[in-house]
């Protein structure tokens, strides 16, 4: 009997450890019984600090529900997270190169970055739009003719508006900020009118203002953004078993929750309510999983 | 590690439509270069008058010189930075300084970070001039005084002719450092060479590329002053000093 167990478990060793090999990621997790977590500073609400330095956000709580994933799919008994602050300009180079094994937080899924990453099932459905304060007149992106307008480096936004500004002769002054805190920083200061960016980030940076109130996000969304996790290229093996963790966690319910718990209750720092009620885009994403792009 | 190499990422036209990614590099390397020189020319002009002031025999003006230095020397490049584009315009009255940052913001970056490089390298300009002073025997200064020349003529015809020949390969290494810490700017906004680098990495994915090009370019640009400042030593090296022919 204790033999039967034994060969069993040898054998099982065995297989798991063809299949982990598989899969360089899952290999060195498993060697190293330790998964790196990329996460985001200030992307409120998806990944950020609480006033405690812990990171939270709803990217957070389902990149925790893939680590569970990973870890059962390992059959690991324990498995350290180590985690790591990434930004907008260094997250694809820190996935590439192998520092971080996975980055939950606000990385929207588009052609050029699948050609270094790969992304998992969508997380969250976005559209780009406009911070303004509420006495500034600005309704839409028509109004910024002229103006001063802040977004953050290397995002999808920094480039729709540039390519707004050329398009449309627009002759507005653009900023890069190199963070959502600094760009909005930028737009409180007055040193611009308007900070585009992706909806619920904008009003994740309203829920952090000194006056919450003052603010409103504004104008027609001007493109649709998937936002992913990214994972290393080439490497199918994780990426199924990140896939399947976040399509449990999404067919189960759990992800409802999670988004309820994020985006229409009260999220630390301040205990502001973001009222940002399901979206038919996040709807279909939860019903039905999938790691299709908007481009 | 799976990277795919694409050298010819910059002959593409960049995303806003109007030039290829290597116009980027080359406004950034322009900017960089622009905000470099201006930033030295503030330090030089600076730096020689805080140093030599700093060895005034002048109990209060010796003093305050070197509380200027203390201060630009000691505080950190980036926390300078943030205080010249963000914390001084909240101090101006109200009306200026909302004047102030809506007007272009371009102007607003690159008035900052020549203010901060310039002032952060003079205090360490103004250290190696005060070095270069102090470096001379004091028996040039007495002689000086001696022959019956007031102090400021004796600076000016005697130990400043000296002192800034002498500081010239110290000064080089300070001018190479602005070149590099310039690229802090790009913390602000400020599009130069190390913000375009990344830029490029955001638009186009491909960070080895660019990376290496920045590197490259300031490599390019360290070397070439290097080489102009090796012949200005050569032609103002004193005669019979420090190896002066």
């Amino acid at each position: 009997m204790k033999n039967i167990a034994l060969t069993a478990s040898l054998l099982a060793t065995l297989a798991f450890g063809a299949q982990a090999q598989e899969s360089p990621t899952l290999k060195k997790i498993k060697d190293s019984s330790t998964i790196t977590l990329g996460h985001r500073e200030s992307s409120i609400p998806f990944s950020y600090y609480d006033d405690k330095q812990q990171v939270i956000g709803y990217s957070q709580e389902l990149m925790l529900k893939v680590v569970d994933g990973v870890k059962a799919e390992l059959k690991l008994p324990k498995l350290n997270i180590r985690l790591m602050p990434v930004t907008s300009a260094n997250r694809i180079t820190l996935v590439q190169n192998g520092t971080v094994d996975i980055e939950c937080g606000s990385t929207t899924n588009n052609s050029e970055r699948q050609r270094q990453v790969a992304f998992s099932n969508s997380i969250f459905v976005v559209g780009t739009r406009l911070l303004v304060k509420k006495t500034s007149g600005i309704q839409n992106f028509p109004d910024l003719t002229g103006k001063n307008v802040v977004t953050t480096a290397g995002t999808t936004s920094e480039r729709l508006i540039r390519r707004m500004n050329e398009d449309k002769l627009m002759y507005m002054n653009l900023i890069s900020a190199k963070d959502h805190g600094e760009s909005f920083l930028t737009l409180e200061s007055g040193r611009a009118v308007a900070f585009m960016m992706d909806d619920a980030l904008l009003y994740g940076e309203m829920a952090k203002a000194r006056k919450p109130d003052d603010w409103a996000v504004v104008g027609t969304s001007q493109s649709k953004e998937a936002y992913g996790c990214m994972l290393r290229k080439d490497d199918p093996g994780f990426k199924r078993v990140v896939d399947a963790a976040l399509a449990k966690a999404m067919t189960s319910g759990e992800a409802t929750k999670i988004y309820a718990k994020w985006f229409t209750s009260p999220i630390p720092p301040k205990g502001l309510n973001l009222n940002m009620p399901l979206s038919e885009d996040m709807k279909t994403l939860l019903k039905a999983p999938n790691d299709k792009f908007f481009d | 590690m799976s990277y795919q190499w694409n050298w010819s990422v910059f002959l593409q036209p960049s995303a806003s439509g109007d030039d290829t990614y290597f116009g980027w590099m080359l406004a950034g390397f322009q900017m960089t270069v622009a905000l470099s020189l201006s930033g030295w020319l503030l330090a030089l002009l600076l730096g020689a008058v805080v140093g030599v002031l700093r060895t005034a025999p002048h109990r209060m003006l010796a003093g305050l010189a070197g509380a200027y230095v203390e201060l630009f020397r000691n505080v950190p490049l980036l926390v300078q930075l943030f205080g010249w584009y963000f914390i001084l315009p909240e101090l101006l009255p109200s009306g200026l300084g909302d004047a102030y940052k809506q007007s272009n913001p371009i102007f607003q970056q690159f008035l900052a970070s020549v203010i901060c490089l310039g002032l952060f390298t003079s205090a360490r300009v103004a250290e190696q001039v005060r070095a270069g002073i102090e470096s001379l025997p004091r028996g040039q200064r007495n002689a000086g005084l001696a022959l019956g020349l007031t102090l400021p003529q004796t600076y000016r015809y005697v130990i400043l002719p000296m002192a800034f020949r002498v500081v010239v390969p110290p000064l080089t290494s300070e001018f190479l450092n602005i070149f590099k810490n310039s690229a802090v700017c790009s913390t602000i906004g400020l599009l130069e060479l190390a913000a375009q680098g990344r830029q490029l990495v955001d638009y186009t994915a491909q960070p080895y590329e660019s990376f290496i090009a920045v590197t490259v370019a300031y490599l390019l640009l360290n070397v070439t002053v290097m080489t102009a400042m090796k012949k200005v030593e050569t032609r103002i090296r004193v005669p019979g000093y420090f190896g002066g022919k």
